[in-house]
């Protein structure tokens, strides 16, 4: 058994509102030195398979079919054994 | 024509779209359940209607795109059959792969629901072809209708007429202003290359109804109907 921890980016060439407004909270809260933020989606499964290679090629198929929209987004994600 | 209108848990503008059809237009309909895996026979137009298909979850329209009757839509589209989505099912036809672009959340972050104007783009698209205002008042209600895609894909996308309308004030000017959203280039609808797939974020089928105030939206459908083929 394996568990991936996946972060999903919009792309940096988007505009991420909600990354601007919460980078205007940040100053808001005093933390003038706080500069582009963006925020995306983490998400964690477990993937039941025999090696590595095999979790790796399940994580990637959910990825660029599911899970991240690769016109706008970018994937990156760990493996590690349970 | 025979109209296929398509149900997903979460979809709400089924029945309106139906009573378009049907009631003002009298066109033959049928509603089906995501669950089918084939179209009735004769289909001429599939319909994927707005509302929030699996509750918007993970990204708007991407996890209706597994839904058992997609791969019949697929087909159909790959037949040169018409499609249709309208805001939810515009989301839809993008993750689906059958139109180009994506759809992200509108740059104020907000849900918007307002009637806003429209200029039709394409000569070449039976939806647009023989609309002859320059503006269409239209409501839009969605919280993710910032059009994107990547600069050779929409230089290719204008090229080929398959840019179906964009944003403007009420005299068509196409400003940022009139902008609701973000999208770029102020694109508010699109469709495939062989100019049979249409994915727009406005909501025709509520501007259609001969009892209510605005019937602009009517006039998308009778262009369809015109063009058939």
């Amino acid at each position: 058994m394996y568990i991936a921890k996946i972060n999903i980016m919009t792309k940096p060439e988007i505009l991420d509102p909600q990354g601007k407004a919460v980078e205007l909270g940040l100053k808001n809260l005093g933390i003038s030195q706080a500069q582009e933020v963006r925020i995306g989606k983490h998400i964690s499964l477990q993937i039941d398979a025999q090696n590595e290679q095999d979790a790796k090629e399940m994580v990637e198929n959910a990825c660029k079919n599911l899970l991240a929209n690769l016109i706008m987004e970018t994937y990156q994600y760990t493996l590690t054994k349970l | 024509m025979n109209f296929v209108v398509v149900v997903f848990p979460g979809s709400n503008c089924d029945d309106d779209m139906v009573y378009v059809l049907r009631e003002v237009l009298g066109q033959n309909v049928t509603k089906i359940f995501h669950k089918e895996t084939q179209l009735p026979q004769n289909t001429d137009c599939v319909i994927v209607p707005g509302g929030f298909s699996y509750g918007d979850y993970l990204r708007s329209g991407a996890i209706a795109r597994f839904s058992p009757v997609m791969p019949a839509i697929e087909a159909h589209a790959k037949r040169g059959g018409y499609v249709w989505g309208i805001c939810n099912g515009f989301q839809i036809l993008t993750e689906a792969g059958l139109l180009e672009g994506a759809l992200l959340k509108n740059n104020s972050q907000k849900y918007i629901c307002k009637n806003v104007f429209l200029t039709p783009q394409s000569t070449q698209a039976p939806l647009t072809k023989s609309l002859q205002k320059n503006t269409y008042k239209i409501p839009i209600a969605h919280g993710d209708g910032r059009y994107y895609a990547d600069n050779d894909t929409l230089k290719r996308m204008e090229d080929n007429a398959q840019i179906l309308f964009k944003y403007c004030d009420e005299l068509g000017n196409i400003t940022p202003e009139h902008n609701p959203n973000g999208s770029l280039l102020n694109i508010a609808g699109v469709c495939s290359a062989n100019h049979r797939v249409f994915g727009m974020m406005p909501h025709p089928e509520r501007a259609s109804d001969n009892l209510g105030a605005n019937t602009d939206g009517k006039d998308l459908f009778l262009s369809l109907l015109q063009n058939f083929s």
